[in-house]
């Protein structure tokens, strides 16, 4: 069965997966000591994952390794959303902080 | 009703843009990210406690921040600044202490310009180590909405919700 990868990211324990290994490559085992769940369910996030290639698997010696597979996220066109709207609210604080030192001379 | 913030992060490039107009001169919006009492009302995510272990801001300086969630988690970042040039470019490295390994360090340009009416054209323009540095770093905007979201949804439970 094909995933979409809008299904598979509107989880958020696979949002936290992606995130972590967006910023390095991990083995099955270094991933699930980043979650209290069990290796199973954090493998079954995986699974879905990988079936719509948000995540690649590589073979390192004996090590399989997760990577994020960036190309497939940009099919999500708001994923940067968040991080947009993080500064979007710190630069609104920053408005009345300005607002404030203007008043102030 | 306040300005847009744009973002811009092209796919495959290793660097991102963060775009913003302020309603005031720029030698004002200068002092807000030099001057520590001033950053403190405003870097620090929502549901975070700021705190400035050290900001030496000029050429050669360097400065460490850390965000600290209620649950008394801390997320601590650090630089140096290349240089400081008053009131229109900083200059400077960022690391985030986080991350399992060291290394991945990213260079921020901050650039201010001028428009009228007092008003001023802020660019923060991130270069990063990798493709997938830049990813994971939007990507923790991503996470951290998830965690505020998650500690909103603690503070109605403790409510009796």
């Amino acid at each position: 069965m094909r995933r979409d990868v809008f299904q598979a990211i509107a989880d958020p324990t696979r949002r936290a997966i992606l995130a972590l290994i967006a910023s390095q490559a991990m083995t099955p085992n270094a991933l699930a000591e980043h979650f209290d769940s069990s290796r199973q369910a954090v493998s079954n996030h995986i699974k879905i994952l990988t079936e719509c290639q948000l995540v690649k698997q590589e073979q390192s010696g004996r090590e399989i390794y997760y990577h994020f597979n960036p190309k497939k996220m940009k099919e999500v066109a708001d994923w940067i959303e968040p991080f947009r709207k993080m500064w979007d609210d710190r630069f609104d604080k920053l408005d009345k902080v300005l607002y404030n030192l203007k008043n102030k001379k | 009703m306040s300005n847009q913030t744009q973002l811009i992060a092209e796919a495959g490039k290793q660097e991102l843009f963060i775009i913003r107009e302020l309603e005031a001169p720029r030698e004002l919006v200068f002092r807000v990210f030099n001057e520590s009492e001033l950053l403190l009302q405003w870097l620090g995510p929502a549901n975070m406690e700021m705190e400035i272990d050290k900001l030496d801001s000029r050429t050669g300086g360097s400065y460490r921040f850390l965000h600290c969630d209620p649950n008394g988690n801390k997320y601590c970042f650090n630089g140096v600044i290349h240089e400081v040039l008053a009131p229109e470019r900083i200059i400077r490295t960022f690391e985030f202490e986080g991350l399992p390994e060291r290394g991945h360090v990213s260079l921020e340009f901050l650039t201010l310009e001028p428009l009228s009416n007092e008003r001023t054209k802020l660019t923060i323009q991130c270069i990063f180590k990798s493709v997938a540095d830049r990813d994971g770093m939007i990507m923790s905007g991503m996470e951290r909405g998830m965690n505020e979201g998650l500690i909103r949804m603690d503070a109605l439970l403790a409510k009796g919700f």
